[in-house]
């Protein structure tokens, strides 16, 4: 599977990542990174698997076959960006970093230890590819646009990704970027919300009904796809016909399962937040092998 | 051992004792209610009980709109997102009209842990100190807690009461009343004073025991009341034990200790130091570990003691 060809960290070599991989090569790419975030989250004792599972074919497809970015020159000006909006899937995009060569694959058992680059939430200033502090919900779209904007006006031919949770869409600052996303008529900007219909306290239409949420993002402007958020085939078409989009912003809107991957996982609010036993850890491996 | 008690589970217990004595009662949440403790209000006074999904502001603005009609609503949840995420509407909603709303936020501090900075709320007792008419509590073990959500309920006015999320060892017995502005004497020593909230005041506790085998006998207050803030307890200390040092879980700027450095400057000056957390954010790791990283033990405590009582005339 392709990667990054230098091994010199010097800016100027530093070669653009190979999005030459195949689906099948990036399913299997899925499977390890799910892999990954049991073994880490559960070597951590603590972390949020459920959202971390629900997105591994969305992110896998973006930094593997979409975004333009340099793994061993993670501040490439002319980089696309991804933000993650829902910074407790931190496990999930730190190992997909690591995969793709930002660091290596073994510093992800440092995750939520003390001195570790892999930091509970996402931190920009620590760790290499993180684009965003994140943590707190919802101001993830808000500071894609304005990378998106600052692009804009470089006259830079990059595009911005965020991903949000659905529970997130909770919070008003998204739509308040939402608004503005549209009235800039930006369209190097495609959001994706992860929408497996789950958040802590329960399914999102008895927490806070989102619905009709096609019906939302539509009123304010956007272009919406709909895809099977673990299709990676589905979600590449998606990324695609996004870039196509002209003068409005797109949003994706993947349809997931929390806890993808790991049957006791999958649907059940208490892996939101708790990290496998060493018991589940084992049954969740080897359900993954 | 002592016994440690979970100071959330007390709250969530208290709050549903509350309700069924309280029909004006409701609560709300943002989406924590399995970690603030409010479900077990939930559970039972469903149609009393607010579920605002991730979304803060507009949580502050329902509680603010319900206490103006005649309720007494408790809105929970965790510390780094209320006030942090709304200061303004608890500002603007509540703290300006002077609602009793009730503010009860867990997981304060830096003993959230492995969550790291975005969930370490090392500035909230800053904000809301500096709002105008707000009464603020930082429990010292789950006794306490009872104690203190059982005052905001019977008190007019807004209240902001901080948890944290580990268990707390017991600090007091069954019988303990908590008085509201009331510093508590947890130890008597007239060589030096430690003031102390929260998970600190144990600290303080041990911190006074080991320096009393070296023969400093220090006085401890559990100073839970940072606002209205026990303005005699500290004069008091100033004059009868000449040095004084505050311990909390929370950045050395606006809490605790500029509080108490306030009333100290301005009516009887001593020595000071603070156990706070310096200028910084911190980072994701073990509850100990960054209580010790970020100098927060009752060894660091000791430590002030010493250079204080230095300086001490
Ligand atoms: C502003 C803010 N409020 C509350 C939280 C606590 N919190 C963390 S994850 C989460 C649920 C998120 O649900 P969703 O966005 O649907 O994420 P997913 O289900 O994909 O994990 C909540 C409430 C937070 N991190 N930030």
């Amino acid at each position: 599977m392709g990667g990054s060809k230098s091994t010199s960290a010097t800016s100027a070599e530093a070669e653009v990542f190979s999005l030459s991989a195949s689906v099948a090569e990036m399913e299997a790419m899925a499977k390890k990174l799910r892999r990954h975030i049991v073994t880490m989250v559960g070597k951590a004792g603590s972390g949020h698997p459920g959202g971390s599972l629900s997105a591994v074919e969305i992110v896998t497809a973006l930094y593997f076959k979409i975004l333009r970015h340099k793994p061993l020159d993670p501040q490439w000006e002319d980089r696309d960006r991804f933000i993650l909006s829902k910074g407790h899937a931190a496990p999930l995009l730190y190992a997909t970093l690591a995969e793709c060569g930002y660091f290596p694959v073994k510093e992800l058992l440092t995750l939520r230890q003390m001195d570790s680059r892999l930091q509970g939430h996402t931190d920009r200033t620590i760790t290499p590819g993180v684009e965003m502090s994140s943590g707190s919900l919802g101001q993830g779209l808000s500071f894609a646009l304005g990378a998106a904007l600052a692009g804009r006006v470089d006259g830079r031919g990059y595009r911005v990704y965020a991903l949000l949770g659905d529970g997130e869409c909770n919070e008003g600052q998204v739509w308040e970027a939402a608004m503005a996303t549209a009235h800039y008529n930006v369209d190097n900007l495609t959001a994706v919300v992860d929408n497996n219909g789950q958040q802590i306290d329960g399914w999102n239409c008895d927490v806070m009904n989102l619905d009709p949420f096609v019906g939302k993002w539509q009123a304010f402007g956007w272009k919406v796809i709909e895809v099977d958020g673990h299709s990676i085939s589905q979600l590449i078409d998606a990324f695609k016909e996004a870039q196509k989009v002209k003068g409005q912003p797109a949003v994706i809107i993947a349809h997931t399962v929390k806890g993808k991957g790991v049957s006791f996982m999958e649907n059940n609010p208490d892996f939101h937040g708790k990290a496998p036993n060493a018991i589940e850890m084992e049954l969740a491996l080897k359900e993954l092998e | 051992m002592v016994e440690e008690v979970s100071i959330r589970e007390a709250y969530g217990k208290t709050l549903l004792e509350l309700g069924m004595e309280n029909q004006d009662i409701v609560a709300l949440d943002a989406d924590l209610s399995r970690s603030t403790m409010t479900r077990f209000f939930a559970r039972e006074f469903p149609e009393r009980f607010f579920e605002c999904g991730i979304a803060e502001q507009n949580m502050i603005g329902i509680a603010a709109g319900m206490a103006a009609a005649g309720k007494i609503p408790f809105a929970s949840t965790f510390a780094v997102f209320v006030p942090g995420r709304c200061f303004d509407q608890v500002r603007m909603s509540i703290a300006q009209p002077g609602l009793s709303v009730k503010l009860v936020t867990t997981h304060g501090g830096l003993s959230v842990g492995e969550d790291g900075t975005s969930h370490q709320s090392i500035e909230d007792l800053s904000l809301i100190c500096s709002l105008p008419g707000f009464s603020v509590i930082v429990p010292a073990d789950a006794i306490e807690t009872t104690e203190a959500v059982k005052a905001a309920a019977a008190t007019l006015g807004p209240f902001y009461i901080r948890l944290c999320r580990p268990k707390l060892p017991l600090v007091y017995s069954e019988d303990y009343q908590f008085k509201l502005g009331k510093a508590a004497m947890m130890r008597q020593g007239g060589d030096a004073t430690i003031i102390a909230i929260g998970l600190m005041v144990k600290a303080a506790l041990e911190a006074a025991r080991n320096l009393e085998r070296e023969g400093i006998y220090c006085r401890v207050l559990n100073m839970s009341t940072l606002k209205p803030i026990d303005e005699a307890a500290i004069i008091q200390a100033a004059a009868e034990t000449g040095a004084i040092v505050t311990a909390e879980e929370h950045l050395e700027h606006g809490g605790l200790g500029s509080l108490v450095a306030q009333v100290v400057a301005k009516n009887r000056p001593v020595p000071m130091e603070f156990i706070a957390i310096k200028d910084t954010y911190a980072k994701s790791g073990k509850p100990s570990e960054l209580l010790e990283r970020y100098g927060l033990t009752d060894k660091d405590i000791e430590r002030g003691v010493k250079s204080a009582l230095k300086r001490k005339r």
